[in-house]
């Protein structure tokens, strides 16, 4: 009995390859003895992650090879690879892979650059002064629930469909958020810290950029980072009923050939910019507003 | 250094659709210069409600409040402020928390470093001057909090519970640092506390606030600060006087909590 007790507590960690690939218990989550119901007592189970994806690229590769699904459905490996060849030397319709790309981050960077510049300055405003809040408010009350989307046909009534319309539509789609997010940074100050500052003997402008500014910069940030994340759907969305050029006309346009590796192709950069985009901006918020939850 | 008059000060509160809340009635207090005085009291006597209107966050009712002859009409870098937590400026190291005061007042950037310098060593923190204040202890906090209001040489010190969120053993080490630092820099201080021990250990005068409605129950004076900057703090805190004064303050507050308590049974 004694000797099995000492067996059980001697028994050997698991190999550092099963703990990696969040198989086995690693040295924290082992000691815990309650783990249903405690999220950091999860391992990470990497190891089935590399199993699903490894399973979806078979599937793929035996379902094209064996025709289960014809090639106007889903293209095999190898039409996507002589497709992204020729993207990549050739381009789609006389203008490159990368342009396509370009233009469409190129259309989401505008659109938010200009909806911050417009939308941090209105919700400083309208956590500050009431006549900022009373005129605004129902504005942005109405418009926010709006889906961008549902803007283009007006846009393009007023504007057409030239870069100016869409950059536009994204600005739109990016300034209510940004309004929303700066009006919250600024209830969001803690009331000490502005008395401290106007005991200090800050003027009001002072207060507004040594303290209210800074401190809802984090706020302002989780503003951006959905913002970009709406104007990419968006100006995939908008390519898709009026452009030549972007991603989002490259596999409309794609479609109506028939090439559905292209669109795959398509579907998969949309996706891995979205992502990187993502991944960039908490990069950035890492960077730049360190203190974030930490007052 | 400017004596302060709370001159019979009322602060009433209309709730909407209430009773008023009769936060302070007729409060007068006067602080000579260099004086520094704590104020106690149960929890909703008034007590943060007149350090706020001393700081000018607020307008009484009726009264007034003035620093020599000069009314107080709102917030002033001649009534700095010291809170219990979280009025430090995360996005700024320690050493520009500290020169947020005379870097707002535009003085020049020397004279700005020698005063951040200067008093980072007095509170015993020249080696974090440029560590965020978010990754310091409750306590180094606190010091900063008190460096950066001394920076701006205010005429009186308004202090809000500045070592509530402390524990007990890094709250008895800062109450040194207080004495020491009324002592050096001979400022008027009023200290709001909860802490009977506190109040008595900190306080060359002692005043004791009652509630609804909020006013001044009892005044004391106390000889435990000046012995305080002589002996250790435990000696102080031992000694049969301070032990008897606790005491009977600390039953006065209890029997003032025991008629809250039964007023609201009451009604």
């Amino acid at each position: 009995m004694a000797d099995q007790k000492q067996a059980a507590s001697d028994k050997k960690p698991a190999s550092n390859l099963a703990i990696w690939l969040g198989l086995a218990d690693n040295s924290f989550t082992r000691q815990k003895t309650v783990k249903f119901g405690d999220a950091s007592a999860v391992n990470s189970g990497r190891g089935y992650g590399i199993i699903t994806v490894a399973a979806l690229l078979l599937l793929w590769w035996v379902a094209t090879a064996f025709g289960w699904i014809k090639p106007i459905y889903w293209p095999s490996f190898g039409s996507v690879a002589t497709r992204l060849d020729t993207l990549w030397t050739d381009g789609f319709r006389n203008v490159a892979l990368w342009d396509h790309v370009a233009i469409s981050v190129y259309r989401v960077l505008s659109g938010v650059f200009y909806g911050a510049l417009v939308g941090i300055p209105l919700g400083l405003a309208m956590g500050l002064s009431s006549v900022a809040r009373g005129v605004f408010d129902p504005v942005v009350e109405f418009i926010r629930p709006i889906p961008p989307l549902a803007l283009i046909p007006l846009i393009i009534l007023w504007f057409g469909i030239d870069e100016f319309a869409k950059i536009f539509l994204l600005f739109l789609a990016s300034l209510f958020i940004m309004t929303i997010a700066a009006r919250a940074g600024v209830s969001s100050v803690n009331i000490s810290k502005v008395h401290a500052a106007y005991s200090l003997g800050a003027s009001k402008w002072q207060v507004l950029t040594r303290v209210i500014l800074p401190n809802a910069l984090p706020e302002i940030f989780t503003g951006l980072r959905v913002s970009m994340g709406v104007c990419w759907g968006t100006v995939v969305a908008a390519e898709l009923v009026a452009a030549d050029r972007g991603v989002g006309s490259m596999i409309m346009i794609a479609k109506n050939f028939l090439q559905t590796d292209t669109v795959v192709i398509g579907i998969i950069i949309i996706g891995i910019i979205g992502f990187t985009i993502e991944i960039l901006m908490r990069q950035l918020e890492k960077w730049l507003v360190p203190w974030r939850g930490k007052s | 250094m400017k004596a302060l008059n709370v001159d019979d000060v009322s602060m009433v509160f209309t709730v909407p659709g209430g009773a008023d809340v009769h936060a302070l009635e007729n409060v007068n207090l006067k602080l000579e210069p260099g004086e520094l005085v704590s104020v106690l009291g149960p929890s909703g006597c008034g007590k943060t409600t007149l350090l706020n209107i001393v700081a000018g966050f607020l307008s009484p009712t009726r009264g007034q409040v003035f620093l020599d002859d000069d009314p107080v009409t709102g917030p002033s870098a001649e009534r700095g402020m010291v809170f219990q937590q979280g009025a430090l400026f995360e996005w700024m190291s320690v050493e520009k928390n500290v020169a947020f005061g005379p870097s707002v007042a535009g003085k020049p950037r020397a004279e700005i470093k020698k005063t951040v310098d200067h008093l980072l060593s007095v509170v015993g923190l020249e080696d974090f001057a440029t560590k965020p204040v978010y990754q310091l202890s409750g306590g180094m906090q606190q010091r900063v909090a008190l460096a950066r209001c001394l920076a701006n040489d205010p005429e009186v010190i308004l202090m809000d519970e500045p070592l509530g969120a402390l524990d007990a053993l890094t709250r008895e080490k800062m109450q040194g640092l207080v004495l020491k630092l009324w002592k050096e820099t001979g400022k008027t201080i009023i200290l709001i506390t909860h802490s009977v021990e506190e109040a008595l250990f900190l306080g060359e005068r002692l005043i004791v606030m009652a509630p609804r409605p909020g006013r001044i129950e009892k005044e004391y004076r106390l000889p435990f600060a000046e012995m305080g900057l002589k002996k250790s703090p435990r000696d102080v805190k031992a000694a049969p006087a301070f032990i008897k004064n606790r005491e009977e303050i600390l039953s006065m507050i209890w029997e003032m909590e025991e008629e809250i308590m039964g007023r609201q049974e009451a009604s």
